[in-house]
């Protein structure tokens, strides 16, 4: 686990020798903000609390997570580094949760960077900041999940690019697995309990009840079981295309 | 020590490397040599645990590289071909990086960083970005990641590959300097580089081992073996002068070098000529710029078997 930190550490240096990272951090802050004043109605709505704040996170993630994780793997992929960092003595895994983590930890210093709204509906109310925190932690998980698919996205290619929109198109349908949108490509030719289970995988209706202040253990095992999926899925598509 | 056993890698219908076994013990650089898609890279990468073998096995120091990677990778320093890292990292930051994984810590990592630092000549760089270096100083970036941990076997891609002259000459010296209690396996397609820094040279061709000797034996192979080379000071005795070698009883064949004036005999096979030779000269009272006799070419070898 060692491999983990040293890995996780270098990864998130690297972030911060680009502009990705203020670049990310700065266009997060700014849309965050943008919808939950516009678009939202923070205002208008009379209520203190974060309801129009972190309604639209999972589609701010949708298009900014993917922008993360589409370097992942497929830059070292295409540079060649993962055959430094894979002839370490470091396993697959190690390697694959190291740069997982790393995205993970910038996401979550971007979303806490959002601390000056939480100050805001405090000065304004009297929020029930336990709601707020829970509402954190699902927005968390979900940019968790999102990272996890891109992670897996961006190791079937070389090409930043391809990685992107293939991380933006699954991570689209995952979030709305549970609407018509998406099920209705299944329904015509799957067996009602494949589509039930499809719509069962929808990010938004487990989002939906942490964000409303509950913590289920079944939310928690659900973000925690899809992530060590798709980054089980991330280790098994690189240790067959590693080299290719 | 590496050991190789039937050794095979196979993509779908291409068979990169097949059925290639060997032994390096300590003390021996081996050259891996083999035209462009020989199968060197793939080798060589599958003794480093990039990628595995399709059948057969192989070991370094006793850990074999399916069943126990990770000790295999840590007796191990490894240069990937092209000398790939972390563009955006600075030297100093990779160096760390690296030296974090291999696990070296408190005085033996700050010494062992300072030694790489110092042999591979990297102070003026070491806060510089590696995507900003030149290919010189990156190759060189690649080499101190491989050695930084002081393993006992090292494997090599193509480590002088886009180097200049001088910076070649100090790479083969440190690989001699660190031949004498190390195993190196170096892989190239730079002839003279066999000459000068290995003991031994593997020679692989479409994925085969097609020749395995020192180099000088290798070179014994060649039809240039103990030929022998005249430079005449005077061109237009030239022809006369090639009836009169080529006359010679031991003489095979006499090759001609107008733009230079230059005769070459080749002995029949096994005869010594330089005697005959010498005697002709004398004899016939020619003036000569130049007289040797050849050891062989490597490279003439290199092209007759893998061809």
């Amino acid at each position: 686990m060692r491999n983990v930190g040293i890995i996780m550490r270098r990864e998130l240096a690297s972030y911060f020798a680009t502009p990705l990272a203020y670049v990310f951090i700065l266009i997060f802050l700014m849309l965050a903000n943008a919808f939950t004043f516009y678009l939202g109605g923070f205002y208008e709505r009379g209520q203190a609390d974060l309801a129009p704040f972190f309604n639209f996170h999972p589609w701010l993630y949708l298009f900014l997570i993917p922008a993360i994780s589409m370097k992942l793997w497929a830059e070292e992929r295409k540079s060649g580094s993962i055959e430094l960092l894979l002839t370490q003595p470091v396993t697959l895994w190690e390697a694959v949760l190291g740069k997982f983590f790393a995205a993970w930890l910038f996401t979550a210093l971007a979303l806490a960077l959002t601390f000056p709204l939480w100050i805001t509906v405090n000065y304004l109310g009297s929020p029930d900041n336990g709601a707020i925190l829970a509402a954190y932690v699902g927005s968390l998980l979900v940019a968790g999940g999102l990272l996890s698919v891109g992670s897996c996205m961006s190791a079937l290619t070389r090409n930043q690019v391809v990685a992107f929109i293939l991380g933006v198109v699954t991570c689209f349908a995952l979030l709305l697995a549970g609407y018509p949108i998406v099920l209705d490509a299944f329904r015509s030719w799957l067996p009602q309990a494949f589509v039930d289970a499809i719509a069962s995988l929808a990010f938004l209706t487990h989002f939906e009840s942490i964000a409303k202040g509950v913590i289920d253990l079944r939310d928690l095992l659900y973000f925690a079981m899809l992530i060590g999926f798709f980054l089980l899925a991330t280790s098994i598509v690189l240790d067959v295309r590693k080299s290719d | 020590m590496i050991k190789t056993e039937h050794l095979t890698k196979r993509y779908r219908s291409l068979t990169a490397v097949d059925d290639v076994s060997f032994q390096v013990g300590p003390g021996e650089v081996l050259g891996f040599l083999g035209p462009n898609g020989a199968g060197k890279t793939t080798t060589m990468r599958m003794l480093a645990g990039f990628v595995p073998p399709t059948s057969g096995r192989a070991s370094i120091c006793g850990h074999d590289i399916e069943t126990d990677p990770l000790g295999a990778k840590a007796s191990l320093g490894y240069l990937p071909e092209g000398a790939p890292g972390y563009g955006e990292m600075t030297v100093r930051r990779f160096l760390e990086f690296i030296a974090d994984l291999r696990r070296l810590e408190g005085a033996r990592r700050k010494a062992r960083l300072d030694h790489v630092i110092q042999h591979l000549q990297l102070a003026s760089v070491l806060e510089q970005s590696i995507e900003t270096l030149s290919k010189g100083f990156r190759r060189r970036v690649g080499l101190a990641q491989a050695i930084v941990h002081d393993p006992p076997v090292l494997i090599l891609d193509e480590p002088t590959d886009g180097l200049d002259p001088n910076q070649k000459h100090e790479v083969r010296t440190l690989i001699n300097d660190m031949a004498r209690d190390k195993i190196i396996v170096i892989s190239t397609h730079i002839l003279e580089e066999v000459d000068a820094v290995c003991t031994r040279a593997i020679i692989i061709a479409r994925g085969r081992i097609v020749a395995d000797d020192t180099p000088l034996q290798l070179a014994g192979k060649s039809r240039y073996h103990n030929a022998v080379s005249l430079q005449l000071e005077q061109p237009e005795l030239l022809a006369a002068t090639r009836a009169a070698v080529a006359a010679l009883p031991a003489v095979a064949e006499v090759e001609v070098s107008e733009r230079d004036a230059r005769l070459t005999a080749l002995p029949r096979s096994g005869a010594t000529i330089l005697p005959a030779v010498s005697e002709l000269a004398a004899r016939q009272g020619l003036k000569l710029k130049e007289l040797h006799l050849e050891s062989g070419r490597l490279d003439e070898v290199f092209r007759t078997i893998t061809n």
